[in-house]
Order: structure tokens, then sequence, then C-alpha cells
């Protein structure tokens, strides 16, 4: 008996479209890096704000322009925000970003700052942020049933613990809320590379088979063109590497334990999308970690697993991130950053079921509200993925 | 005390998962898939997270983890060696 079962429920924020997120944040985003001192000034002035820094925006295009409007848009559209002040050079595109949230249904505002310049700009949107900062500490929790949690999980650092533990703990957690009906969601396209044949057996059906392969093929052409040598301290990491990880395809075999045995391959997403029904996603994505945990928040997800090895330290800006490690290396000497502890399988302690349970309940406790040990640091970190060189 | 553990018994590698492990080291490993014990004796001293080989291995073989191709070896390693990019390698990229 686990944990969790079908009748579980959580705390959450049920927002205007029907969707559920676990935080209430109030954000002022960035459209382009000119418009990020307007936007920290804001912060500073409305506490509770948060900024949402970042560098790029500016003479982007095609399919790179339109990944960054989905992964904006995706951010503020997220659950987890209450409210979305949004600031940019130009009224257009600004615009374009705030209409894109609106249909929510949540409080959105936007501000250009040509014509009025900085002053006036951090004055307006001061006070657009302190009316929906004010708004939504109003607002209150309810019990929601445990399937309208989206989970996604990444993980990051990974050394060979990974795959003999923390990734295993994943999977053991995501057989367990599959038959519920949550959304899930996987990706790190190329750290599949080795494995991909067990990915695709997992599919369920042909049409996300071909839509998987077509995914990995495209990303294995982008390596295959840029590269220079086999990838070694690129991927995998100088850190993989120090810690005991020595082949991609090996790599690919501990990354792949997260999805579990149970667990069917039901749909598959391109960057920042959204899934339309439930199921374990597969997105395509970058194996950087605050990338890919920002395209998890772009797509919805409101909580994720992160299985770390070496000790990767990111969080996000919006998507609060569990950390989970088998090494007891890394749990001794960086347990500021570890949420769940899961040494004791390769020590034959503890049993995978009982593994799984531990991270499901650190997932019911950071759903009702507990901070993660990331968001607890001020880890917020958020990283736009970029497609090629800007015009 | 598990010194090591591997997945499958067809794994022609292991991870070690403890600290401390030096040339002469009497190991005892989990076969984590049967849940069974095996006896390897460390040849080298071996960090935490990394593998040691459970078979004599030649240029060219196939490095089995998982019960499944993780690349080819490079240069020759025999039971109870530190298994890493210096004798292991892609082959893939």
């Amino acid at each position: 008996m686990s944990v969790i079962d079908k009748d579980t429920t959580f705390l959450g924020y049920r927002r205007e479209n029907g969707r559920v997120g676990i935080r209430n944040h109030v954000i002022i985003l960035p459209l382009d890096d000119l418009s990020n001192a307007a936007a920290e000034a804001v912060a500073h002035n409305i506490k509770g704000a948060m900024a949402i820094p970042h560098p790029y925006g500016r003479l982007q295009f095609g399919a790179d322009l339109d990944l960054h409007f989905r992964t904006l848009i995706g951010a503020g559209c997220n659950p987890n925000v209450a409210a979305v002040v949004v600031i940019g050079i130009e009224d257009g595109w600004t615009q374009k970003v705030v209409d894109g949230i609106k249909t929510t249904g949540k409080p959105v505002v936007g501000f250009g700052i040509e014509l009025h310049g900085d002053h006036d700009t951090i004055m307006r949107a001061s006070k657009a942020a302190k009316e929906y900062v004010q708004w939504a500490s109003e607002k209150q929790r309810e019990e929601c049933p445990i399937s309208e949690l989206w989970v996604s999980t990444k993980c990051g650092e990974s050394d060979t613990t990974s795959g003999c533990g923390a990734n295993p703990t994943v999977g053991n957690a995501f057989d367990k809320l599959h038959p519920l009906g949550n959304y899930l969601c996987f990706g790190e396209t190329t750290e599949l590379t080795g494995g991909e044949h067990i990915v695709s057996a997992r599919c369920a059906n042909d049409d996300v088979r071909k839509k998987f392969q077509f995914m990995f093929d495209r990303y294995q052409d982008v390596i295959n063109r840029h590269k220079t040598s086999d990838l070694s301290d690129s991927q995998p990491t100088k850190g993989n590497i120090a810690g005991g990880l020595t082949t991609i395809e090996e790599k690919a075999l501990g990354n792949i334990q997260k999805i579990g045995k149970i667990c069917t391959v039901d749909g598959v997403i391109d960057k920042a999308e959204m899934p339309t029904h439930p199921g374990l996603w597969f997105m395509d994505s970058s194996s950087a970690a605050a990338e890919m945990v920002t395209l998890c928040a772009a797509s919805g997800y409101v909580a994720h697993f992160f299985p770390t090895g070496q000790g990767n330290v990111i969080g996000n800006a919006i998507l609060p991130v569990i950390k989970i490690c088998a090494n007891p290396r890394t749990v001794r000497t960086m347990s500021e950053h570890i949420d769940v502890d899961t040494t004791g399988l390769l020590q034959r302690e503890i049993s995978l079921d009982q593994a799984g349970d531990k991270l499901l309940e650190c997932m019911l406790r950071t759903a009702n509200g507990r901070l993660t040990a990331a968001e607890a640091l001020g880890h917020r970190e958020f990283v736009l993925t970029r497609l090629y060189e800007s015009a | 005390m598990i010194h090591f553990v591997l997945h499958d018994a067809k794994d022609t590698v292991a991870v070690v998962v403890v600290e401390g492990v030096t040339a002469g080291t009497d190991m005892t490993g989990w076969i984590m898939d049967e849940d069974k014990t095996i006896k390897v004796q460390a040849k080298q001293d071996i960090p935490i997270g990394h593998k040691v080989a459970l078979k004599d291995m030649a240029v060219g073989d196939t490095v089995i983890k998982y019960g499944i191709d993780m690349g080819k070896v490079v240069a020759g390693i025999s039971v109870g060696q530190h298994a890493h990019v210096h004798n292991i390698k892609t082959k893939r990229w």
C-alpha cells in the first residue's frame, strides 16, 4: 500500500481556468533584457513581488522567437503564478505576452518603456504590482484531488548513484502517480542516447513513437552537425565524469530509470508546449538543468522531482524543485541542498517502494506549502532555451 | 556492508557505493535485480561512484551495464580494476 491513492488530496490554489497551483507568486516578467532593471526595481518596491530577469528577447526570429514567447507566456500562465506584471521595451510585443497570459483569466497587465522611460514605467508597474500582491495575499488554498498535481522530472549533476538509486526512486513514484491520472513529464533528449530504443518501446502507440523518434533524431542532427569531439566533458559533463559516469550510453540508461517500470509514454511535446491529456509526456528539451526545468514550468508543471548525484544546486523561480540523492558523500557535504535522502537504497536498508513513498511524502508536503531546500536557499534560476543566434 | 552494486547479473562492471575502496579491499557486491551478493577484490583504488570491472575485457569488447551495451573497451581491463574514461569510450559520437 502506497502513501497515495485515488482519494489522496492536497491543498492548492484553484486558478480562474480550473488549474491548480501550489505556490502563489506575483511575478514581474521582463519581455526582454532591456526591461530587467525596471522589473527588479518594481520587485524592490513591492514586497512579495518577484522579478524574473533574463538575458534575451531582441532580434530573435523564426522558431527561436516562437519559443521565446511560448516560454514567457507559459511561465505567466503557470498555476503557481497568481498574477503577472509584464514590462517590455515597446508596447506591441509586451501586449502579445499579456494577451497570451490573459487567456487563463488571471490578473495581468503590461507596460512599455518607450515614450515613458524607466522611472515612469517603474511607477506605473509598481502601482499595479502592489494591487496584485495585496489581492493575491487573500487567496486561500482548497482541497484538491492528487490527480490535479502536474509533476515533471529531470536529473542533474548525475553520477552512478543516480542510475542506481535516485532515478529509480523517481520511477517508482511516477509508477504510483501514473495510474491516478496525473500529468507527468520527462525530457533531456540527448541524454537518452544509447537507450532511445527503450523509450521507444514504452511509447503507448505508433503515433507517439513516431513523434518521439522525430524529436530524438532532430536533436542528434544538431549534435552531429556541431560536434568537435565525442562530447566528453559536455555530455556527459565534467561533473558526471568526476562522479564516475563514463559514457552517454551509461548516463542514458540511468536517466531512463526515471520513467519507472510501468509508465507508458503517452504523448510527445516540443519545448515549452502544453500537454493536452493526462499521462507521461516526453518533452524535447535540453539536458541543461535550469533550461529544462524552466521549460517544464512554461509547460504548466507545478512540482518537479530532481534526482542528483554529485549535487546540483539549482531551483526555479516558479516551479518548486525537490532534490533527491542516493550518494552518501553528497548528502553529507551538501546537506542543505537535499530534500529526500535515499542513500539507504544502496546499502539495502530501504526498498525501492519505501524510497518512492519517501519522495511522494515530500511531494505532498511541498504541494501543501512546505518550501523545498532550493526555495529556502533562494535559488530562483529562470533560464531561456535558445535555438540559434539572434539576427 | 555493501561495497558495490550492479543491476543485472550479466553486467561486466559495477558501481562502488562507499568511500575508502583501495587496492586489496575485499568487496561485497549486490546484484539489485536478483537480490543476491557476490565477492570481488579491488586491484586498484576506486573512488565512490566509480566502476569496478567484474571480468577481464579486451580492446573492442562491449561493456555491459543494466544488462545493455554501455560502450566499448579502448584499453585492456582486468577483474577488480578501475573502469572509467581511461579504458572505456562511447560508441555513439
